[in-house]
């Protein structure tokens, strides 16, 4: 029986109207790979958040033993004091800096008043190459493909000791080549001692490297699965992960008629604006139809949102190009304002962020993608304004005490119904939702469930980009599912299942 | 000494070229006279105050396009309080102390504001901006306070007799200055061998010869030029040795220490940095302390050189410190910039200062030039870095 | 005494420009409430208003600023004291001029902020030195005087009385009345179309108050401007243009804009609106604005002069912030702007008025200005957290 080197128990940790993990426990042994996997929002990244010291000691619940003490982390630093290094999904690099300065920021290499930068590059380029890169650690970052930049990542981990290293999504922008390099590289690290915590999507590689498989679902621990005892198959993980009973969470749709195609994307293919030669969209195709309700599933990346806003008025992305037809005309729309003017609207996904105006009351973010509407001659007409308001406040039941009330005193699901107000506004054919009930309590996504239901039932079609799988099933007619900027597949709602979608997703990504 | 940060090296080529350009520009229009030993002395001890602040506000901007409008003030303000104090006859080493402490209060007052309370820098900095010329303008009571203190002059100065004496007692010609200047090419290259030769034996990569060469040669031939030049007029000045000292240990903090990285990085990722555990507000606020600091020294060195202390002094000394760091190639966003930019900045500010003034160019349409070279430059470095934005 | 610390909260510049104005009557000894004092008020700070109601514009748009304000002051005063009083061009057609510059400048300060993305105080800067420097240069370091008289009167006159009364322009206090008046009726109104309408609306002892006591300021100034001559042109010009964006910002689709890009640029442009042709007019309006306020200065001094304006960015960015703009953007009101620039004209008055030194009134200016920025953020800590 190996030593345990790290225990996590009961840990809970809420957010404002959100529990993001209740009572987990997880046991990691010293020298094994354990991989975390769970959907979207299960709570993986909370805990490791919770373990790394981003969530210092005293937000959350529960204990933390390493090494056999309780540990009470107050910052990053203390927990890399430990050897405990985490490596976000998102890079935490200087673009303008060199790849030797980043992987040794914070981590100095010579005497505190004198860095050694010849010590410092020689360091980075022998972690280089042990991460299997071969540019030299003189290269400014930002002239390295993202891929690369998540094995620098990796090599500034390894420059720090760890003996514990948490690696979050780590092959997500790597190809098959490079994947497969770094998971024998952790194969490599765990013959020499090295534990490893690997939260991870591809189960295909899950299943490769770990010896442990620990499921988390909803915020709580489901079940852990040992390689040496338990068959661990993709199937079986994917059941662990899904399987939740479907209680009756969303209002069914009667009666409505199917139309017309209203919507429809062809060889629609998008690139990143900051690295042209990446493609985030390669080639989709799709449709959608009036009185339909199409949803897009897919992982983080993929690039939905992406395809969502370059088709909105080319508001996100280069280089695009492809056929966008509504109501079977071809059209250009190389502004937003164009794009609204075609009867196209697009809810944002993170509705803090770049949806709605925080410090402005309801009534001023529901009138604001259709001012003109209200304004003859440029001039508000604050009554209209506020009847506005007022008639979507009634419609989607949004609890408020009055709609001069700032947005960002309003719960999330409250916030969600304000943004969606405002999009109902333009008068829109073609709704795209991105992540509509992202953060918000299961009352408020019925209600908002029912709005979808309305919008279609009055012949509109919405587009709905999720990452709950539940709800892209509960509620639409039809699903594309979306990987690495591709459709991998299209199911009908018969036909769909949580299985059958993720492991398109799975499949998809081997060898594509 | 140099980082071998690609497009920073490639910003400071445009520049070098831009600047021998400039040059022989003013050769030109001036009939040479720009090159005269006398006018290479005089742009040296004329713009020392540049070069000291430009290098503290690099350090501001590099923390994130972040500066700081008050320095014309503090330079005024803290000379003013020098002069008074020398006046009444207080022991030149506890003025001299009491400027840079007040500096150094002052970025302290200003570093609290802008990095602990989120006031943005141009906000608290204007407010200082105004706040300390009023107060330099109190403290003189509107009068000039001259400065008796040959000591004070002499080791601070770059008037008409400070400069190192000359050892070797040449008729008309410092010896000094021009054996200084070969010592300083012998150690420059040796230094350079040593390192390389050092990289060598450990594997560590290095540059190909023939570019180090020509560095080496280039840079060589620059310090013994104007090593000549000065000895011809009357060595070195004394405030040349404060502008060398000030960039030297600049140079180094910007280059080997761990806070001339944290101030790299701040500007290039402030949340990068903070999640590679770095307190990023301690960061902010030793800029602006640092800033205080360099702007203190700098007044010391106005005074000096004009031996007296006048309510107007500084008057516009922001504008040169924010041209110099963005003509060297400091990003208006943070993140990028060198001391050796600054100084190739400084040097064309001052270059295009002189040669305005001996073609007997007005004042005012000086002015108008400064303004739009700092405009071209800022706008170069924002088209040519569009991606970043 | 909640009711209390929100109606402190609410108020707080109005509840300290009270303090300060009995403040500085009990120093000056009652000078303060001089007739003269309310003219040089108006005269001397006219410019404040104009300027800080276009930086109101710039900061709103996200705390963006113009440090140029007070060199194009300079500039448009040499041009204007060239073509005037050198050249004997016309005046309607010298101010034409003089408006079509502040256009040119503002299109270009505009297309590099909003176009080429440099940032604000680096553009306006490199204007804050080139155009002192210009404008000096063409008046060859001196003084060009004295402005024409048809020119000077339009800003440093008054209505004449046609009433004639002595002693006491009459048609001022009628203004003032019936100013008054019209306030009244407008708060009364607007409160029965609320209740109406079935909006919530003010108590009806809330909206009394307010009549009460701004029509006791206004009956007071139209009183002392009375007794000092009557109604100054510069009050006029201050008035209309205080109104005009009042209107603008509280009223029009475009003013609407201006908030809601200070308060979320993203969520703005993905609603569709051209925010960078907002930033682009927020300088254009600058720019045209600063010319209004040079001709004020020229006519005040009745002279361009090399130092005109200098200053001047300092005092429209105090008004702004001291009336609560914010300095991240996204809110501020023009009416707040004119408390703020009145609290600040005030307090210069007042100080010179006590003898206090020149140099010590620039010291109590700059910590004013950090004072109410620091406020200002306190109040709204949740807004510029990270």
């Amino acid at each position: 029986m190996a030593k345990v080197l790290l225990e996590m128990k009961n840990i809970t940790k809420t957010f404002p109207g959100v529990k993001a993990l209740d009572n987990v426990n997880l046991k990691v042994e010293e020298g094994e790979i354990h991989a975390l996997v769970g959907e979207n929002g299960a709570g993986k990244s909370t805990l490791m958040n919770v373990l790394s010291g981003i969530y210092p000691y005293g937000t959350y619940e529960g204990d933390i033993v390493y090494n056999g003490e309780v540990c009470k982390f107050g910052k990053i630093k203390d927990s890399e004091e430990k050897g405990i290094v985490i490596i976000h999904q998102e890079l935490a690099l200087i673009p303008y800096m060199t790849i030797g300065e980043n992987m040794f920021l914070g981590n100095e290499r010579g005497k505190s008043a004198a860095i050694d930068w010849n010590e410092t590059y020689g360091e980075a380029d022998k972690y280089l190459k042990m991460v299997g890169l071969s540019e030299s650690s003189r290269v400014l970052v930002k002239d390295i493909g993202t891929g690369k930049q998540q094995l620098v990542e990796i090599a500034k981990a390894m420059a720090k000791h760890a003996k514990l290293l948490i690696l979050d999504e780590p092959t997500s922008s790597l190809n098959e080549k490079d994947s497969q390099a770094l998971l024998d590289l952790m194969l490599k690290f765990k013959k020499e001692g090295m534990t490893s915590i690997i939260i991870s999507h591809k189960l295909n590689e899950v299943a490769y490297v770990a010896d442990k498989i620990t499921v988390i679902r909803d915020g709580s621990t489901i079940e852990t699965m040992d390689k040496h005892t338990t068959e661990i198959s993709e199937d079986r993980i994917i059941q662990g992960m899904v399987g939740r009973e479907l209680t009756d969470r969303f209002p069914k749709r009667h009666g409505v008629k199917i139309g017309d195609v209203n919507m429809e994307v062809k060889n629609w293919t998008v690139h990143h604006p900051l690295y042209p030669e990446r493609k985030v969209c390669d080639n989709v195709s799709i449709k959608v139809r009036k009185g339909e309700v199409v949803g897009i599933s897919g992982l983080m990346g993929a690039g939905r949102t992406e395809l969502a806003m370059s088709i909105f008025g080319q508001s996100y992305g280069t280089n695009i190009s492809g056929q966008l037809y509504l109501d079977g005309k071809e059209v250009h729309l190389k502004t937003i304002k164009q794009a609204i003017k075609n009867k196209l609207a697009y809810v944002t996904e993170d509705r803090k962020g770049n949806g709605l105006v925080l410090t402005n009351p309801i009534k001023i973010n529901t009138t604001l993608a259709n001012l003109d509407s209200i304004s003859p001659r440029m001039i508000i007409d604050k009554d209209k304004e506020y009847q506005v308001a007022e008639e979507y406040r009634g419609k989607l039941k949004t609890k408020c005490p009055t709609v001069e009330q700032n947005v960002g005193n309003l719960s999330g699901g409250n916030q969600q119904k304000v943004l969606l107000a405002k999009w109902m506004f333009t008068d829109p054919d073609v709704l795209i939702l991105d992540e509509p009930t992202r953060g918000i309590d299961v009352g408020a996504k019925y209600e908002i469930y029912c709005i979808i239901n309305d919008l279609v039932a009055a012949g509109k079609s919405v587009v709905m980009i999720s990452s709950e799988l539940p709800e892209v099933l509960g509620m639409s007619d039809r699903i594309y599912v979306m990987n690495e900027g591709k459709i991998a597949g299209e199911l009908s709602a018969e036909e769909a299942s949580q299985e059958k979608i993720m492991s398109i997703i799975v499949t998809s990504g081997k060898g594509a | 000494m140099e980082k071998t940060n690609v497009s920073v090296f490639l910003r400071k080529y445009t520049m070098i070229i831009a600047l021998v350009l400039v040059v022989i520009f003013f050769s030109i229009t001036t009939e040479g006279k720009i090159l005269f030993p006398q006018n290479i002395n005089n742009l040296i001890s004329q713009n020392a105050y540049v070069f000291v602040l430009a290098t503290g506000m690099l350090l501001c901007i590099l923390t994130g396009g972040n500066i700081d409008l008050s320095v014309g003030s503090v330079v005024c303000f803290a000379g003013a309080v020098g002069a008074m104090m020398m006046d009444k006859n207080v022991n030149v080493v506890a003025a001299v102390l009491a400027m840079l402490v007040i500096g150094i209060l002052i970025g302290m007052w200003q570093g609290f504001w802008i990095a602990y309370v989120k006031v943005p820098p141009f906000i608290a900095t204007l407010a200082g901006m105004y706040a300390f010329r009023g107060l330099s303008n109190a403290v003189l009571q509107g009068m000039t306070v001259s400065i008796k203190s040959d000591a004070f002059i002499k080791v601070f100065g770059g008037g008409a007799d400070c400069y190192v004496p000359d050892l070797f007692g040449g008729e008309g010609f410092n010896m000094t200055c021009m054996i200084a200047g070969c010592i300083a090419v012998v150690v420059l290259v040796a230094m350079q061998l040593k390192s390389r030769i050092n990289n060598k034996s450990r594997g560590y990569e290095t540059a190909p010869l023939g570019s180090t060469v020509v560095k080496l040669v280039v840079i060589s031939a620059v310090i013994l030029w104007i090593s000549y030049k000065l000895s011809s007029h009357k060595g070195i000045p004394t405030a040349l040795i404060w502008i060398l000292l000030v960039l030297l240990v600049y140079g180094y903090l910007t280059t080997k220490t761990r806070i001339g990285r944290y101030l790299y990085a701040v500007g290039g990722n402030e949340k990068a940095t903070r999640l590679s555990g770095i307190n990023t507000k301690k960061v902010y606020f030793i800029a602006y302390v640092n800033m205080g600091f360099l702007a203190a020294l700098a007044g010391i060195l106005t005074i000096a050189r004009l031996t007296s202390s006048q309510p107007t002094y500084g008057q516009g000394y922001e504008m040169d410190a924010i041209g110099a760091c963005f003509i060297g190639g400091a990003s208006a966003y943070g993140g990028v910039g060198s001391v050796a930019g600054v100084v190739i900045g400084a040097t064309l500010m001052g270059v295009i200062n002189q040669g305005m003034s001996i073609m007997g160019m007005d004042a005012n349409y000086q002015k108008v030039v400064k303004g739009l070279v700092l405009l071209i430059a800022v706008a170069f470095d924002v088209l040519s870095k569009r991606e970043k934005k | 005494m909640n009711k209390a610390m929100e109606i402190f909260r609410k108020h707080t510049m109005k509840i300290v420009l009270v303090l300060i104005v009995i403040f500085f009557s009990v120093m000056t000894k009652g000078q303060m409430f001089a007739a003269s004092s309310f003219q040089a008020l108006i005269a001397q700070n006219a410019y404040v208003f104009i300027l800080a109601t276009g930086m109101l514009m710039c900061m709103l748009t996200g705390g963006n600023i113009d440090l140029s304000v007070g060199s194009f002051v300079c500039f448009i005063g040499a041009i204007g004291g060239h073509m005037m009083v050198r050249g004997g061009m016309s005046v309607p057609l010298a101010m034409l001029l003089m408006v079509g510059a502040g256009v040119i400048y503002g299109v270009v300060e505009g297309f590099l902020i909003a176009y080429i993305n440099i940032p604000p105080w680096i553009a306006t800067l490199a204007g804050y030195l080139a155009f002192r420097g210009w404008g000096t240069a063409l008046l060859n370091g001196a003084t060009i005087a004295p402005m024409p008289d048809g020119f000077s009167k339009m800003f440093n006159g008054s209505i004449p009385d046609l009433f004639g009364g002595a002693g006491l322009n009459i048609t001022c206090l009628l203004v003032g009345v019936i100013a008054c008046v019209l306030f009244v009726i407008l708060q009364l109104k607007s409160r029965n179309d609320k209740v109406k309408k079935g909006y919530e609306a003010e108590s009806m002892s809330g909206v009394i108050v307010r009549c009460v006591l701004v029509s006791a300021v206004i009956l007071l100034f139209a009183f002392k401007l009375a007794q000092a001559g009557g109604i100054p042109n510069n009050l006029i010009w201050v008035a209309v243009i205080v109104l005009i964006y009042n209107f603008i910002t509280s009223k029009t689709t475009i003013g609407r804009y201006f908030y809601t890009i200070g308060g979320n640029v993203e969520a703005t442009r993905l609603s569709g609106i051209d925010t960078k042709k907002i930033f682009f007019l927020a300088y254009l309006n600058m720019a045209v604005l600063t010319v209004i306020s040079g001709w004020m200065t020229m006519a005040r001094l009745s002279a361009a002069t090399p130092t005109a304006g200098t200053n001047y960015e300092m005092d429209a960015i105090s008004a702004c912030v001291v009336g609560g703009v914010s300095a991240y953007g996204g809110s501020g009101t023009v009416f707040g702007m004119v408390v703020g620039a009145t609290l600040i004209g005030v307090i210069n008055l007042g100080m010179s008025l006590m003898g206090i030194d020149a140099n010590w009134q620039k010291v109590v200016k700059g910590v004013v200005l950090l004072a109410a920025v620091v406020f200002e953020i306190m109040n709204n800590k949740e807004k510029t957290k990270d």
